[in-house]
Formats: structure tokens, sequence, C-alpha cells
């Protein structure tokens, strides 16, 4: 996507980083593919490729994902939105409300549209009135969760489907198909080696592809293309960098902050819509702290478009692997030894010995693991996300660097 | 007052008086004192006139609203109720707050207390006898489990620069795993739910009677009122204290004056998990005397509120715990006149969202008033009478 093309940021950053070459990347992401193939073919966790893990992954990155690009536009504005989660409920909510009745498009605009008032509000408390750009979204998510209630309960609670913590049913999104997908699930049946692994991952992205996942898809380039390829996103990164400068070349500097959380803000409602699509109603506690997790992808992905969807899709990947299969999860151990055996490998040759020991470490626990016993018990499963987001940012070297200017209080003509 | 005055006729006492309140005067002239008031009331005024907003678009009726919720808190059960939610309320603000002091933001409290809860019972639930030893070593093992998840995200955020507010957020999810987990290893049936052993009787923490109920006073209250003390004193009045502080405002300032960041900042998150480890006892210990699924969730993430909204002072957290606990107490009778109980979170977030909107709003009034103040004196040459006349005129 975007992250190869990506053109320089608006004040010089000291330590420019050198950008990945996309033959380099493409070498890496058929090394991890051929890897991923072969635990795949010596423990027989079949749903660490199938199809439908791809595509249970694709549809839970997407709601993780647009809460990431909500980060996103805000903190490349400079406004930080930990309010991610509330506005993303509101989205839910709003979906919900139009959704049962009015089709799940018009439910989607709704979403949207509260979740950009969600980001209004935030808007004004941290751009207009200076407030604490944290106390601000904690707020937001106190409020969102306990308004979505009680609107649920003076509205829908009693209409049929409905209850007083959920919406009546949402129809589906319509979805799409591509013609050769059923002989892609005949060769993935065949579990070859790297073949059927490839037909499962085309498989899954092109059989009942969701057109909200498309549009999310779109979301994210365009997202991407306006915030680097558009003055008007060079001004609005310019906004999160260094906002007395902007100010100083003639940018409305309030301007820019207001649209840029206001997006945030309707990106979330995307998401929360997406969430309650899928699931096909509005429920009480859907988001389930998706918004937190967006936030992590947006840094995991260092503030990036391209890399916080990849951040997306290993937690939608790991998210669905655990729902499907045990078998798989178990399975992810060995992968995740061999994955921290590399990570050990290049950790040492950098010169980071204690770092490439303490990964070794941990491979060498997961393989004993890995042989030792037959499966993952159930509730650890649900964990593996998290932890695999743990150890990729506390072993994998990674030199992130936030906006500038990213959550400090602007107020215009006080640069001094 | 002159040297032979012995300050004991009645003139000297008026005289004395009259020292002590131009004193007061001086140091808390009458106009701060006022902003001071203005922006918290301000804002619970604004929070009642939304709520009622919203109220009224629900077609529900405010002042029946209103009148429920006071009429609810008056009675001794509920009272009691919300006083030991504030205190538990108020052990999670401290905690968050020891990190907010240093810019550290532990999300993780909500993890660090339910690991801590849970191995608290365990322990509890293992030992018998010892008298007061037998509490006390529950209270150790909470404190050192919660110190050490909390220690995960400190090592990460000063070996690896990972940000703690990711690790902690990972961390809580990862605890809600962990915690059912080890549930299910170290836990006994009862029922269709599983929980640790019961704590026998030394284990427990006796509780204080209140007239007219049978519901007791968590005796963990002592505990709270202690730590809130010890907190005013270690972070106002110490060097330790001083130097969290300072690396918060200012870590160049902090590094130039020779204090260690990195250590800093492992023992700010060791100390903030140590106390969130306690937010789960004054339930464990004074109630329920067994840790289950059923334990109380969601306390760190309004502990974050409460820290807010009492901005890390020991006494603004806790005026700030009983009003969070008063809030979402009270509204539990809602229902039975017909309104969603949820009000009441609506309720806290504007609030909260309000208050600090006040305070920025009075902070720059104040900044006006004082530059009107300067621009008076040097116009006449001499101290103006309305504002401190020792007042520093230069502000942030």
């Amino acid at each position: 996507m975007t992250t190869s093309t990506v053109a320089e940021t608006a004040a010089p950053a000291p330590r420019r980083f050198s950008r990945t070459s996309p033959s380099l990347l493409l070498v890496v992401a058929m090394g991890a593919f051929l890897v991923l193939s072969a635990v795949r073919t010596f423990t027989g966790g079949y749903d660490l490729t199938s199809s439908g893990t791809v595509a249970a992954g694709l549809s839970a990155a997407v709601p993780i994902g647009l809460a990431g690009l909500g980060g996103l536009w805000a903190e490349r504005s400079g406004v930080v939105n930990i309010g991610l989660e509330g506005m993303m409920i509101l989205g839910t909510w709003g979906c919900g409300f139009l959704g049962y009745n009015h089709g799940p498009w018009a439910g989607l605009l709704f979403g949207t549209l509260l979740g950009a008032a969600g980001g209004l509000i935030h808007a004004i408390a941290t751009v207009t009135f200076g407030v604490d750009h944290i106390i601000s979204g904690v707020a937001i998510n106190i409020i969102a969760p306990g308004l979505a209630l009680y609107l649920t309960k003076v509205t829908f609670a009693h209409y049929e489907g409905g209850g007083q913590k959920q919406s009546p049913p949402i129809n589906d999104a319509k979805a799409i198909t591509l013609p050769f997908s059923h002989w892609l699930h005949t060769i993935e049946d065949k579990h070859w080696f790297a073949v059927s692994d490839l037909a499962g991952l085309i498989g899954g992205v092109t059989t009942r592809l969701s057109l909200v996942t498309l549009l999310a898809v779109l979301v994210l380039v365009g997202s991407g293309w306006i915030l680097w390829r558009t003055a008007f996103g060079l001004r609005l990164r310019s906004c999160g960098e260094a906002p007395y400068a902007a100010e100083s070349l003639g940018v409305n500097v309030y301007k820019y902050k207001y649209i840029a959380v206001v997006v945030s803000g309707a990106m979330a409602g995307l998401g929360g819509s997406a969430l309650a699509i899928s699931a096909h109603q509005f429920r009480d506690g859907q988001t389930g702290g998706r918004g937190f997790i967006g936030l992590a992808a947006l840094i995991f992905g260092n503030w990036r478009p391209g890399s916080l969807a990849a951040g997306a899709g290993l937690f939608g990947y790991t998210d669905a692997i655990q729902l499907r299969s045990s078998a798989a999860v178990h399975a992810l151990l060995l992968l995740m030894a061999i994955a921290l055996a590399l990570i050990a490998v290049w950790q040492w040759r950098t010169g980071q010995r204690t770092i490439a020991v303490v990964a070794l470490v941990i491979a060498v626990l997961s393989v004993l693991w890995f042989a030792d016993t037959k499966k993952v018990p159930d509730e650890l499963v649900g964990t593996t996300p998290y932890v695999v987001t743990i150890l990729v940012l506390a072993l994998a070297s990674q030199r992130l660097r936030m906006p500038k200017a990213d959550g400090k209080v602007y107020r215009r003509g006080e640069g001094h | 007052m002159t040297s032979r005055d012995d300050g004991t006729g009645p003139a000297s006492q008026v005289r004395i008086r009259a020292g002590l309140v131009n004193r007061l005067r001086q140091r808390y002239p009458l106009r701060s004192v006022l902003l001071g008031f203005a922006a918290p009331i301000g804002a619970i005024l604004f929070a009642a006139l939304a709520s009622s907003a919203i109220l009224s678009l629900g077609g529900h009726s405010p002042g029946d609203v209103f009148q429920t919720m006071f009429k609810q808190a008056g009675k001794p059960t509920p009272f009691v109720d919300m006083v030991n939610q504030a205190m538990v309320y108020y052990l999670s603000a401290v905690a968050v707050s020891i990190g907010f002091r240093m810019n550290l933001f532990n999300i993780g409290v909500e993890g660090q207390y339910s690991l801590a809860a849970l191995g608290a019972a365990y322990v509890g639930g293992q030992l018998t006898g010892g008298g007061p030893l037998h509490i006390v070593a529950e209270v150790v093992v909470a404190v050192l489990v919660g110190a050490a998840w909390a220690g995960i995200a400190g090592v990460l955020k000063v070996y690896r620069g990972v940000s703690e507010v990711i690790s902690t957020i990972m961390l809580n999810a990862i605890a809600v795993g962990l915690g059912s987990y080890l549930l299910h290893k170290l836990g006994q049936s009862s029922g269709n739910n599983i929980q640790t052993k019961p704590i026998s009787s030394s284990g427990q923490f006796p509780g204080i009677s209140y007239s007219g109920t049978h519901s007791k006073i968590f005796g963990f209250l002592i505990v709270a009122v202690v730590l809130g003390f010890a907190y005013w004193f270690i972070a106002g009045r110490t060097r330790f204290g001083f130097r969290i502080r300072v690396t918060g405002l200012n870590e160049e300032a902090a590094v130039a004056s020779g204090v260690n960041v990195k250590r800093m900042t492992l023992v700010a998150m060791l100390l903030s998990g140590g106390v969130a480890g306690l937010v789960g006892l004054p339930e464990l210990l004074g109630q329920t005397h067994t840790f289950s699924q059923t334990a109380q969730s969601g306390l760190g993430f309004a502990g974050i509120a409460i820290a807010l909204l009492g901005r890390n002072s020991p006494i603004g957290m806790a005026l700030a715990a009983v009003l969070w606990s008063f809030l979402g107490k009270s509204a539990n009778q809602l229902d039975f006149i017909g309104v969603p109980r949820e009000i009441a979170a609506i309720m806290q977030g504007v609030i909260l969202l309000s208050v600090v909107i006040a305070y920025e709003l009075v902070r720059r009034y104040r900044l006006v008033l004082q530059q009107k103040d300067v621009a008076a004196q040097l116009a006449t040459g001499e101290p103006t009478e309305r504002d401190a006349p020792s007042a520093p005129v230069v502000t942030a």
C-alpha cells in the first residue's frame, strides 16, 4: 500500500528512516509465507492458512484497522484520541438504530455520523478549550457506552428482536464471490505444501468478500493518499509536527485539527458500524476494547497507514485463528518460536545481545510448550493477539516516532 | 504588635484575629478563592443541566430522577454501599495518579488488581490461623502481584521504549485470560461457579458497623485513609516525591539535576502497580472472602477518571471518588421509576469533561485578570490591592 511510497514528513525528523524497498518487502513476505506453509504442513493445523481463517481474519481486522485509521487522522494533526473506543460504540449503536429497518448502508452512514459527532465533542474540548487530550478521551469513553445503553432502552428495546442491551437484527451487507473461488477451495482441500496455502489465502479474500471490507480498504488507501499526497494532508500533518511553524506559514491550525478529529471520529464510527453489520445487530459491549487495539495497531504501525493495516491484519488473523481452531493455535506456538529464533539471530547480529538471548529463551520455551502439550488451554487461547503484540514490540527493534507535537495543547499565538 | 503585649488581653486577641484574617486574605485573596470554587460548582451545574436535557428528551422528569437519587443515598444500606465503593475507587485512583505524577499512563490497573486479588484470595485460602499475619500475608501478596504485573510494562518501557499505554492495554487483555486460566487451575467449583478456597476468619478484615443496617463498612477504609496520608506526604513532602514530580514535569531538568529517570520510571510503575494490587482487597477481605469470575470489574478505568477529576490531589481524589460512587450507586434505584440507570454514566462523563473545561476557562480568566493587574500596577507605579501583593505576576 502506501508504505513504500510515502513522502517525507512535514518537519525534518532528527533521524530519517530507511524506507524498506518493495522487493525486500516481497522477499520477506514470501519467506514468511513459506514458513507458515511449512508449519501448517508439519503440524496439521490446517486452519493456519485456510480460506475460512483468512476471511474471518480479514473481517476481524476491518474494525480494528478503521479505529487505527481514526487514530492516525487525529494524531497526525497532533490530537491524541483515546476516545476511539467510545466513538466506535456510538457507531455500533447508530448502525443498529437505523440498520434494522433501513438496511445496513443507512445504518453504516448513521453510525459514521454519530462517530463524527463524538469526534466533534473531542475537538471542541481539546482544540477550542485546550483540555488535556487524554481526559477528554476518557470522558468520551465513559459517556458513550452509557449513552448507547440509555438510548437503547428508550428507543428499540421493545421492538421485535430488540432487547435491553441489543438492537433488532440488521440485514447483511452485500458480499461478492469471484467465479474461480470454488476451485481454489478444491486445491486448498488437497493440503499440498505452499500451493494449497496460497489457494487458501486467495480463496479467503475472494469468497464472500463483504462490500464493507472493500469500503474499508478504499478508506485506508484514500486516507493514505490524502494525508501524504495532497497539500491538505501536508498542512494537516504539519499541525501535528510543528503547529506554531504551521501557524507562521498561514495554516489555520484550529481548522485542520477540527477536521482531523471529526474525521477520526467518523472512521471509528465506521469501524463500529462494520462491527455491528458483521454481527448482524448492535449489542452492548460489542466493541470489546477494539478502539484501544486500534490505537495499539496505530503505534505498532509507526503512525503510517500501510504498517497500521499490517498491525490490524495481525490482530485480525490471530483473533480469527483462536476463534476457529485450537489445533491452529497450538501450531502457532511453533510459528512463534521460529519467528522469535529469527529475531534472535537478527538482534544478535545487530549487537543487541541481551534481546537476542531473551528472544531465544522464549523461543525455546515455546517449542517445549508445543512438544509437551496437545493443545493450548482454552482460556489462554484468547490472549494470542495480545501476547504476539507485546513480543513484537518488545523484541523486534522498532524505531517508533510519533508526530512531534502529538498530544500537546496548542493555542494560537502562544508559540514562544 | 508591640513587644509588651503578652497576647492574652481582649484587645490583643482582636488584633491577632485581625492579623490572621489579613494574612489569610493575603494568602488566599477572596477573588482567587471564589474562582477556585467556580470551576467545580459550575461544572456540576452544567452536568446537571446536560443530563436534564437528555432525560427530558427521553421523556423522563429530571426532578424525579434527582430526587430519587438523593433519597436513595440517604438510606443506611445504600449509604454503606456507597462508602465501600468510594473506597475502592479511591485506591484505584491513587494507583493511577502515582503514574500520572510521572507522566506515566497506567491503563493497566484493571489487569493488575484482578490478578492481585486472585493471588491474595488463593494464598489467603491456603493459610489458616496466624492472626493478623494472615491479613498481612494477603496484602503483601496482592501488592507484589500488582507490582509484578505493572513491572512488566515498566521494564518494557525502560529497556525497550515500549509505550506503557500499549503494553498495559495488552497486559489487561492477557490478565483476563490468565486470570480465568489460573482460577480454573487453583479454584474449586461451587455450584456452577468456580472460586478460590474461602478465606478463614483470621484472614478476613473486620468491618465497621453502621446504625440502621446489617451491611458493614469495609475495615479496609483504614488502609485507604493511611494510604491517602502516605501519598500526600511522600508526593508533597519528600525528596523522592519531588523527584517523581520533576521527572514528570520536565525530564531534561530532572536528568540535569541528577535524577536517574529510568530507575524512577520503573519505581513509579512498580508503586502504581503495588497500590493497584490493593484495589480488589476491600471486597475480597471484607465481604466475599473468595475470588470468582463475578468479582467487580472496570474499577481500573473508573480510577483513571477519578484521578483526572481529583487532579491527583489526595483530597480531590477522595471527593471525586465519593461523587462517582454516589452517582453510580444511587442510580440503581432509577430502574424502579422506569429511567435507565445508564444516565449515571452519562452524568459521570459529562462532569469529568465539564470540570476540566471549567478549570481551563478559570485558568485563562485568571491570566487575563493578572495581566490587567500588572498593567494597572505599572500605570500607577504602586502595588494594587486586588490580588495578593507578593504573588508572582509571571505565570507559566
